[in-house]
């Protein structure tokens, strides 16, 4: 049940897409996801098409991941382009349905929400799915740095993420061992309608929850036993060093970049 | 209530980059009324197999027949399954959850639909058969020691009333008193139920006591498979897989190195001492 949860997976791999300096990918994911929005003619998604592609092929990971990783949202999926459709005034009326009318810029617009989400998902997935969630984080905390001047916890919250990341397996683990052992004992948590099946999940939600503030308060005295203090000097073992292939990788975003632009200005 | 298992394989994560074979091709019978001991290492794949005994896994191949019925078959009512094979996770105290003990206790007889007098005329007697004082039935499961904590989520499974009873290292992270305790209750319920009693554990010292029959895991295989002292006669291939023999069997084994007339397949102490006894008075009068 569980184990269809893509979002935030990483699949290891030696590819020129997993090698590349997080701080980078990181960036280059902003950058793709700015491009997306930008986009402002079918035509334009061409070039996002492309430039996926490459990477998922560069990358080698299989397709099937990346479509699982749509699985989940699908019902936001279906509302966002369901409520751009039915509510947005403006064009002709296409179509009516007693208080529903379709029209032409709301097909329009719950068009271009519809794949700008679908590219959203595709490309935020592919970073955490070619990003071991230790290097995400490495790269994460690099980025904000340069706001720990003006008060942002940057350590802090890398190590939050860290923590949170590393402890999904865990959970989803436990979660699973619990509804087991609950389902061991007759309880079902796959029949009946909405109501019986939020009270079927008490037993299962309450002893994750307990669980989940036990490793919570082991984890503490563990981190604290080994002297953890928050960033203050903290060495690391592997430092980041951008690379050529770094470089090479930012100029393919900016050319696909410069093609969205130019598809947005100079053509119809 | 047999149960027979014939060529039963298990993959975890099948078609991705995980897969790993977690049962491989495991085939043996349980008698009614027999306490079976399984044993093998973390990994060894005991959990994954009792977890097939009342269908929480799908085999990826083989069958289990229950009674005679194949589980495995998708017409056959899974709950119907759990209701007659009763399985206790490992650290069963974690799946607690209830305001309180009794009503955690009637969990699983609810599930089962059955009328409010026979859910308390089974909770209480769950309660008395794993010595939890009937006084404690009103107080949060949280708010007792952990050894009574395992003993409520037992009770929570033989309120079920099943028919084969199976546990997960039920003694795992107690001390030595309460693992005594448990281990005893668990002999002691065995016994005046006549259920088939599955024990899981990786230490041959508390399954080599009560077991019928023992069952020995490795990478997923059956390696051995016999009573107790059919079992330990293997101990060379037992101690290669690191699992090794009880300490008395091994005992009795190097005093038989050393000239000594005792059996190699010693179980327990008493055994041993008679032997040794036997052979110290002997010693003397020569």
């Amino acid at each position: 049940m569980f184990r269809n949860i893509t979002i935030g997976q990483y699949i290891p791999g030696d590819s020129v897409v997993h090698k590349l300096d997080p701080r980078i990918k990181i960036i280059i994911t902003f950058i793709f996801i700015v491009a997306i929005f930008f986009i402002n003619k079918l035509s334009g998604y061409i070039f996002a098409v492309l430039y996926l592609y490459l990477v998922i092929a560069i990358s080698k990971i299989p397709f099937s991941y990346i479509l699982k990783g749509l699985r989940p949202v699908i019902i936001i999926l279906l509302l966002t382009v369901s409520l751009n459709m039915f509510f947005t005034p403006g064009g002709t009326i296409l179509y009516t349905l007693g208080p529903l009318k379709i029209t032409t810029s709301g097909l329009r617009l719950a068009v271009f929400m519809g794949l700008r989400l679908i590219f959203l998902i595709i490309g935020t997935s592919l970073l955490t799915l070619t990003t071991s969630p230790i290097s995400l984080t490495d790269g994460i905390e690099h980025i904000l740095k340069p706001f720990s001047r003006i008060g942002v916890p940057a350590h802090e919250l890398a190590m939050m993420m860290t923590i949170a990341l590393r402890f999904i397996p865990t959970l989803i683990e436990e979660a699973e061992k619990i509804m087991k052992a609950q389902m061991a004992r007759g309880a079902d948590f796959e029949s009946g309608n909405i109501v019986k099946r939020a009270k079927g999940l008490v037993p299962l939600l309450v002893p994750l929850f307990i669980s989940a503030f036990r490793r919570a308060d082991e984890l503490a005295v563990a981190m604290e036993s080994r002297c953890y203090r928050g960033g203050q000097n903290r060495t690391r073992m592997k430092q980041l060093k951008i690379q050529p292939r770094d470089y090479e990788a930012l100029a393919v975003t900016l050319i696909m970049v410069l093609l969205i632009v130019w598809n947005r200005v100079w053509t119809w | 209530m047999p149960i027979k298992v014939e060529n039963l394989s298990f993959v975890y994560n099948e078609g991705t980059p995980y897969a790993t074979v977690a049962l491989n091709n495991v085939t043996f019978e349980i008698q009614d009324e027999e306490f079976v001991g399984i044993i093998g290492h973390t990994g060894s794949g005991k959990s994954t197999l009792i977890q097939h005994l009342n269908g929480l896994l799908k085999p990826t191949s083989g069958k289990i027949y229950i009674n005679g019925v194949d589980i495995t078959d998708k017409k056959v009512s899974l709950k119907d399954v759990r209701k007659e094979v009763g399985l206790v996770f490992q650290y069963p105290e974690y799946q607690l959850f209830e305001e309180t003990i009794f009503k955690d206790i009637a969990f699983g007889p609810t599930n089962l639909g059955l009328s409010e007098e026979e859910i308390e005329k089974r909770v209480y007697e769950a309660m008395d058969i794993v010595g939890i004082s009937r006084e404690l039935a009103d107080k949060s499961p949280f708010e007792v020691s952990g050894g009574q904590k395992r003993r409520i989520a037992i009770a929570g499974i033989l309120a079920m009333k099943p028919k084969i009873l199976i546990l997960d290292e039920p003694t795992a992270g107690l001390d030595p008193k309460g693992k005594e305790e448990i281990l005893n209750k668990i002999k002691e319920i065995h016994d005046k139920y006549n259920m088939i009693t599955i024990l899981v554990s990786h230490s041959m010292e508390d399954i080599a006591r009560f077991a019928d029959k023992i069952i020995v895991m490795n990478k997923g295989r059956i390696e051995v498979i016999g009573t107790p002292r059919e079992v330990f006669r293997e101990a060379e291939k037992l101690e290669k897989m690191g699992l090794g023999v009880p300490q008395i069997t091994s005992l009795a084994r190097e005093l038989q190195k050393k000239g000594v007339a005792i059996p190699e397949d010693i179980l327990t102490i008493e055994e041993a001492k008679e032997y040794i006894i036997r052979y110290l008075r002997g010693t003397k009068n020569v």
